[in-house]
């Protein structure tokens, strides 16, 4: 098994391939891969639960991780994260990647 | 436990995009962890680590060059370096062309200037690697 990490820095409302990476994250999950999305810079606005984005990803079982400084630039509090998204610094990023037979896409 | 190596190449230009804070954030952090780091700095990645780079003071803050303390990312790749001089181990290798190109070559201690073939052998040499595309 392959493990993804697929790093979203987009702005939501800049992009609509934020979409795409959710629909890609679901798609792997669904193949028996494990994935988890890492949202950093302006990735983060999507990690807000009255913006109601990415919320098939937790539902699929694909892990969602929030960059913490980039939530505090952002004054993005941990109240406001939609279900199933976690804040983590960018040292949860470097674990990630640092484990073998792991893909990592930036978009 | 194995030892463990990781490859970025980065393409923006200093003071240009987040991705350049970010980057320079995962490779302290994985320094941090032990783990080695490769850069492969592409295109305007390659001034990253201009030496002639210099804080400046503010005028319409009225500010001082030390009031002002403005970071440059000169001195942010050689704290990671001095960081990174053995073990863990940062690796920075500047393309040759593109500091060619803008005329770059005047970098920091720990810089090499190398090529596109050294980032494929840094990648095949990984535990994985990561591609901060511009957009």
């Amino acid at each position: 098994m392959t493990t993804y990490v697929l790093i979203e820095s987009r702005d939501p409302f800049e992009s609509r391939d934020t979409t795409f990476i959710e629909q890609t994250a679901v798609a792997i999950k669904e193949r028996g891969h494990a994935v988890t999305v890492f949202l950093v810079q302006n990735g983060v606005f999507a990690a807000r639960k009255n913006i109601g984005r990415l919320s098939r990803l937790a539902e699929a079982g694909v892990t969602v991780i929030a960059d913490d400084l980039s939530l505090r630039e952002r004054g993005i509090q941990p109240e406001e994260l939609a279900a199933g998204i976690r804040e983590a610094g960018i040292g949860s990023l470097v674990d990630a990647l640092a484990n073998p037979n792991t893909k990592a896409v930036w978009h | 436990m194995k030892e463990r190596t990781l490859t970025l190449a980065l393409m923006d230009p200093p003071y240009e995009s987040a991705n350049s804070t970010t980057a320079l954030r995962i490779i302290s952090a994985a320094l941090e962890q032990g783990i080695n780091v490769n850069v492969f700095a592409y295109e305007g990645a390659v001034c990253l680590p201009l030496k002639d780079q210099a804080p400046h003071a503010n005028p319409v803050k009225g500010t001082t060059v030390e009031e002002e303390d403005h970071p440059t990312t000169k001195a942010f790749v050689s704290s990671l370096l001095a960081i990174g001089k053995d073990k863990p181990r940062l690796t920075w290798v500047n393309c040759g062309l593109c500091v060619d190109e803008r005329g770059a070559a005047n970098v920091v201690e720990g810089v090499r200037r190398g090529s596109p073939a050294d980032f494929f052998k840094m990648a095949s040499e990984s535990t994985n690697t990561l591609v901060i595309p511009t957009r």
